[in-house]
C-alpha cells in the first residue's frame, strides 16, 4: 500500500513538472486530493527520492502504469441545487434499526444535519410537513442493469454481456450505460437514489460494475457515485456454462467454471507480484522495466488489493461455498452473493463470513439453480444474523424494492419470523450500501451523511404508498405533486408516453 | 353439536376432514370482513355459510346450523378465491428446462394446441399459487418463449428468443382453466374455453415480418375455417381447394368465426388495438384483449366494443416500441372509461403471486379498491365465461373462498386458509418444507434428516 501511494505521489510531482513545460496537458493536472494528503504526511526524508524516481517514472508513456495519474472517468458528478430543509412530524426508519413515529429529519448542504425526535426546524428552513407521511433513506439496488440493457430493450440496447469470452474482466458496465434509459426515471419515482449496474452474467467474470446517482445526466460520468468502490461481476452456475458449453468452449460444465476462475486469479496474483516488485525498485531508486499493462488484470489484481469489492452472482449453496473457498485460495473477499436463492441454507456461514447476500422476495423457479428459492429467504437470514439485501435485477421491480421487501416480510411472518419495519428497511438501503461499500456516505439517516431520502404518501412496506418527495444530496429529484420535479429521457420527449408519468 | 375450531386445529385436523364426505358437510367462515364481490357486498363483519362445497348463505346475519363446522375468521378478511386471468401455471414448471413446458404447441400446429392435455394437478407451483388465495388458473398457451425467464442479465436473451420460419401460424392455441385444488386427480374444470393469438410484434415477427402480412394471415385462416365449415365433405374427398392449416387447426378455428369461442389477442400498441377491434367488428368475433399496455389511448373504443382486457399492472416502461405509452394509470383509465378489467401478473414464477399485488399497485394509479378486488376475482371469471361457479361469494357458487390476515391485495398479507369447493386446502408447499427444515436452530445432524 504505502508502496503505491509513493509512486502515485513522484508520478503526480512528474506531471506537474511537465505541466509547466507544456500547456496541453492540462487535462492531466492532477488536483488530485488524496495524494496530496500523502504528499503532507509523508514529506521528512523523502524529498531526494522522490526526484529519483521521478526521472525513471516519467519515462513512461501515459496510460502504461494503471496507477499513475488521475482516475480515468472521473466522475462529474454535482448534486443539484438544495436548500436547507426540514421534513417536520414524519413517520422515520433510520435504516439503523431505529423507528421514530413522530420527528424530523433536518438537510443543510447536501447532508443530513440533524434527525430524531425532538429536533427543531432551524429558522429560514424549508418546512416540508411529513405528517402521516413516512420518511427512509433513499433506496439503494445493488443489482441493476439500468442504461446497460435500456428500455426499449431492442437489440441496440442489448449492452450488458459482453459474451464473447469467460472473462471479461477488462470491460466496465459504464461503458455500456445508456444516460437516457427511461428506467432511471421510473426507478427514481420509486425512491431509487443510488444503483449498482451490472454487466450481465454470461461470463465468469463479467466486468466492472459502476455505482451512479440516480440524476438525470447527458453523461454517464455525471451519475457517477463520487468516491465509489469499483465492483466486479462474477457469475457461478448455469449462465456461463451454458453460454460457452454451446459454443464448444470452456466452461462446459461447474467444473469448468472454478477451473476458469482459479486460472484467472493465478495470472492475477502473478500481475499483482510483478506490478509491486516493479513499484519497490522504483521506490528504492533501482532501475525497472514497468510490467505491460492489462485491462483484465488491473481489474482482478484491484480486487487481490482490498480495491475492487466481488460481486458473485450465485443461486446454489454449495456454489457459494465453493466460492468462498476460491476466495481463501487466493486471499481476496467476496463482498456480495447476488439472486442467492439458497442463501437460507447457508445463512449462518454468510454471517460469519461477512457476506451480504442479495436476493428478490420470491422470484425463483424459472431454472434449476433457482429451484429452491423461497419467499422466506430473507427473513431466515435475518434471524441467523445476515447482511440481507433485497435486489431487483429488473426494470420493474427496481421501482418497487420497497413492496418486494413487504413480501419477504410477509412470508417471514407466515412462518413465525417477523421482521420488524426498522430492519427490514435497511434490506434495500443500508445493506446494499454497505455491500457497495458506501456505507459510510449514504443509505442511513444518520447525521453527516449525504441528504438521500425519500418522502412516502405511507407505510413503505404498503402496495399503496408512493414516493413523493425523492431527495439526492439535499436536492429534490423527484416530487409527484410538481411537474416540474418529473424528468423526462430525451427518448420519452414526443412519445405516447410522455406526460402520464408518474 | 356446534364444533368451534381455531384456524390452526383446523390445519391439523384437515387430514380427518378430507377423509369425510364433502356432501355431508356444513362450514360457517364466521366474523371475517367479507369482500363478496357479489350482490351482499361488502360485509364489516359476517358469515360465508358453505354446504355440500357449494355457498349457501352470505351475510351479517346468518343463523348458523347446529350442526356446521365454525371458523373463526374475526379480524380477518374473507374473499373468493382468485383467479389467474392468463397463465401458464399448471402447464409449466421451470422455464429453461423444456421438457418441463407445455404451454406452447411448437411447430406442428397452430389453433389446434390443446393446452388442456398438459395440466399437471401435482405441479409443485400449485401450491405455492393456493397459498396466495389463487384457486383458479385459466391456462393460455403462448406462442414462443424467450427462454431466460425473464432475466436480463442471464446471458440467455443474448441468444435464444427469435422466431424460425416456418413456425406453426399466428395462432397459440385452446385455453382452458383448471382447478387449484389439492388432491384432484384431473384439474382441467373447463378445456377449449377460448383461442389465443398474438398480434404486435410478435405477431407480425411470425408472419414474416410485419402487421399487414399478420392480419392478412389471421382473415384468410378464418375464411379458410368458414369455408372448411361450409365444404367438409369436398375437403374428406379431396374436392376442396387446398388449404394452408391442417383440419385439425381449421377445426379449432370454427367456434371462434362462429363467435362461440372468444378469440384472446395478446396486442399492446394503440394503433394494432384499433385494427383488431374493427377486425373483429368485420368478422363478427368475441374479442378478450391480453396486453394493452397502450389501451388507455383508445379506452373509449374498447368500452364501447364491450371488449374485456387483461394487463400486467406493473407494466410501465416502453419495454419495446409497441409499449412506448405503457403506464401504471392503464388500468384505472380503462375502467373509468367502462373496461372490463382483469390484472395479471408476470407469465413466469411471479405470476403466482403478483396479480394481487399488481391490483393493488393500480389503485395507487387510479383504480377505485373495488374495481381492483373486482380485477382478480369476479373480473377474470366473467370474461371467461366462468361466472356462475366462481369469482364472488354468493348462493349457489362454488365455495372457492381465502381467508386473509388483511387486505388481500397487500404485500405483507398473506392466506390462513384457503377452501376450494367447500374442501379445506392444505396450507403448505415444496417452499415451505425447504424454509421449515432450514429454519435457523441447532442440530447435530444434516437438514436432510430434517
Amino acid at each position: 500500500m504505502h508502496t503505491s501511494q509513493l509512486v502515485r505521489l513522484t508520478l503526480s510531482v512528474a506531471a506537474a513538472a511537465l505541466l509547466s513545460a507544456c500547456v496541453s496537458v492540462v487535462s492531466v493536472a492532477p488536483s488530485n486530493k488524496p495524494i496530496a494528503s500523502v504528499a503532507s504526511s509523508n514529506k521528512p526524508g523523502s524529498k531526494t527520492k522522490i526526484d529519483d524516481a521521478a526521472k525513471v517514472a516519467v519515462v513512461l508513456p501515459k496510460g502504461s502504469d494503471p496507477k499513475a495519474g488521475p482516475a480515468p472517468f472521473a466522475s462529474t458528478y454535482k448534486p443539484l441545487p438544495s436548500q436547507l430543509t426540514a421534513l417536520v412530524g414524519g413517520h422515520i426508519l433510520t435504516a439503523t434499526g431505529e423507528e421514530i413515529e413522530s420527528g424530523t429529519v433536518v438537510m443543510d448542504g447536501g447532508k443530513i444535519v440533524a434527525i430524531g425526535k425532538d429536533v427543531q426546524a432551524p429558522a429560514g428552513a424549508k418546512i416540508v410537513d411529513a405528517k402521516g407521511k413516512w420518511i427512509t433513506p433513499g433506496i439503494i439496488d445493488i443489482h441493476s442493469h439500468l442504461g446497460v440493457y435500456a428500455s426499449p430493450g431492442v437489440g441496440a440496447h442489448s449492452d450488458g454481456n459482453e459474451a464473447t469470452e469467460p472473462n471479461t474482466a477488462h470491460v466496465w458496465a459504464e461503458h455500456s450505460v445508456w444516460p437516457q434509459d427511461p428506467g432511471f426515471n421510473r426507478a427514481r419515482a420509486g425512491g431509487v437514489t443510488t444503483l449498482q449496474i451490472l454487466p450481465g452474467s454470461a461470463n465468469l467474470f463479467g466486468g466492472r460494475s459502476v455505482t451512479l446517482k440516480n440524476v438525470p445526466a447527458i453523461t454517464t460520468d455525471g451519475m457517477k457515485f463520487p468516491g465509489a468502490p469499483y465492483g466486479l461481476k462474477m457469475a457461478c452456475g448455469e449462465n456461463p456454462k451454458r453460454v460457452y458449453g454451446r459454443k464448444g468452449r470452456s466452461p462446459a460444465t461447474r467444473m469448468g467454471n472454478v477451473a476458469g476462475y482459479r486460472s484467472a486469479w493465478i495470472q492475477a496474483a502473478s500481475y499483482k507480484r510483478k506490478w509491486d516488485d516493479y513499484r519497490a525498485k522504483i521506490a528504492k531508486g533501482e532501475k525497472a522495466d514497468p510490467p505491460e499493462r492489462s485491462l483484465n488484470l488491473d481489474t482482478l489484481s484491484g480486487v487481490l488489493a482490498g480495491e475492487i469489492r466481488i460481486q458473485n452472482h450465485c443461486y446454489r449453496a454449495d456454489e457459494m461455498a465453493t466460492m468462498i473457498d476460491i476466495s481463501r485460495e487466493f486471499g481476496f473477499k467476496i463482498s456480495v452473493f447476488h439472486h442467492s436463492s439458497e442463501a437460507y441454507k447457508i445463512a449462518d456461514l454468510l454471517a460469519k463470513e461477512g457476506i451480504c447476500y442479495a436476493t428478490w422476495a420470491d422470484w425463483a423457479g424459472f431454472k434449476m439453480e433457482a429451484y429452491d428459492g423461497i419467499a422466506e429467504n430473507a427473513a431466515i437470514g435475518q434471524k441467523a444474523g445476515a447482511c440481507v439485501i433485497i435486489h431487483s435485477d429488473d426494470p420493474i421491480m427496481t421501482q418497487h424494492l420497497n413492496q418486494e421487501a413487504g413480501i419477504a416480510m410477509g412470508a417471514g411472518a407466515r412462518m413465525g419470523l417477523p421482521v420488524s419495519r426498522a430492519d427490514a428497511i435497511a434490506w434495500i438501503t443500508l445493506n446494499p450500501a454497505k455491500g457497495m461499500g458506501i456505507d459510510d456516505k449514504t443509505g442511513s439517516l444518520v447525521s453527516g451523511k449525504n441528504a438521500d431520502v425519500v418522502l412516502w404518501s405511507g407505510d413503505p412496506f404498503s402496495v399503496y404508498s408512493v414516493a413523493e418527495t425523492v431527495f439526492i444530496d439535499g436536492a429534490v429529484v423527484f416530487d409527484r405533486k410538481d411537474p416540474r420535479y418529473q424528468p423526462k429521457s430525451d427518448f420519452e420527449l414526443g412519445q405516447p408516453g410522455e406526460g402520464v408519468h408518474p | 353439536m356446534i364444533r368451534k375450531t381455531s384456524l390452526i386445529a383446523a390445519a391439523s385436523t384437515l387430514s380427518l376432514l378430507s377423509a369425510l364426505p364433502v356432501a355431508a358437510q356444513t362450514i360457517a367462515i364466521v366474523g371475517g370482513h367479507i369482500l363478496s364481490q357479489g350482490p351482499a357486498g361488502d360485509i364489516a363483519s359476517g358469515t360465508v355459510l358453505i354446504k355440500d362445497g357449494k355457498i349457501v348463505a352470505v351475510g351479517a346475519k346468518i343463523a348458523v346450523p347446529a350442526d356446521a363446522r365454525i371458523v373463526d375468521a374475526s379480524g380477518k378478511t374473507v374473499s373468493p378465491g382468485l383467479v389467474l386471468p392468463s397463465t401458464s401455471l399448471t402447464v409449466a414448471e421451470v422455464e429453461q428446462i423444456d421438457d418441463t413446458m407445455d404451454d406452447s404447441a411448437g411447430k406442428r400446429m397452430g389453433a389446434a394446441f390443446d393446452v388442456q392435455y398438459g395440466v399437471n394437478p401435482n405441479s409443485a407451483l400449485i401450491p405455492l399459487a393456493r397459498l396466495s388465495g389463487v384457486t383458479r388458473a385459466v391456462v393460455t398457451p403462448v406462442l414462443g418463449r424467450g427462454g431466460s425467464g425473464g432475466h436480463k442479465d442471464d446471458g440467455a436473451d443474448d441468444f435464444s428468443g427469435s422466431f424460425e420460419d416456418g413456425e406453426a401460424s399466428l395462432f397459440a392455441g385452446q385455453v382452458a382453466t383448471a382447478t387449484l385444488a389439492a388432491g384432484v386427480t384431473d384439474a382441467v374444470v373447463k378445456a377449449k374455453i377460448g383461442m389465443a393469438l398474438d398480434l404486435g410484434e410478435a405477431g407480425a415477427s411470425y408472419a414474416g415480418g410485419s402487421r399487414g402480412a399478420a392480419i392478412v394471415l389471421m382473415k384468410s385462416a378464418l375464411d379458410d375455417a368458414r369455408h372448411y365449415a361450409r365444404n367438409r365433405a369436398a375437403f374428406d374427398m379431396g374436392a376442396s381447394h387446398p388449404y394452408p392449416y391442417s383440419r385439425d387447426d381449421l377445426e379449432a378455428l370454427i367456434p371462434v368465426v362462429e363467435g362461440r369461442m372468444p378469440l384472446l389477442v395478446r396486442v399492446h400498441r394503440a394503433s394494432d388495438i384499433t385494427q383488431i377491434l374493427k377486425f373483429a367488428a368485420e368478422q363478427k368475433l368475441k374479442l378478450i384483449l391480453e396486453g394493452a399496455e397502450e389501451g388507455w389511448m383508445v379506452a373509449d373504443a374498447i368500452a364501447k366494443a364491450g371488449v374485456p382486457v387483461l394487463i400486467d399492472g406493473q407494466a410501465d416502461l416502453p419495454g419495446s416500441f409497441e409499449t412506448l405509452g405503457s403506464t401504471l394509470q392503464n388500468a384505472g383509465r380503462l375502467n373509468a372509461a367502462g373496461v372490463t378489467v382483469a390484472v395479471m401478473g408476470s407469465r413466469d414464477y411471479n405470476n403466482l403471486r403478483q396479480g394481487r399485488f399488481n391490483a393493488g399497485l393500480a389503485v395507487s394509479y387510479g383504480l377505485p379498491y373495488s374495481a381492483a378486488m373486482a380485477s382478480v376475482t369476479i373480473n377474470p371469471a366473467k370474461i371467461w365465461g366462468l361466472a356462475d361457479r366462481i369469482g364472488s361469494l354468493e348462493p349457489g357458487k362454488d365455495a372457492d373462498l381465502v381467508i386473509w390476515t388483511g387486505d388481500p391485495l397487500d404485500v405483507t398479507t398473506y392466506a390462513t386458509s384457503v377452501f376450494i369447493q367447500g374442501k379445506e386446502q392444505p396450507m403448505t408447499s415444496r417452499s415451505l418444507e425447504l424454509a421449515e427444515r432450514y429454519r435457523p436452530g441447532k442440530s447435530d445432524y444434516p437438514p436432510a434428516y430434517r
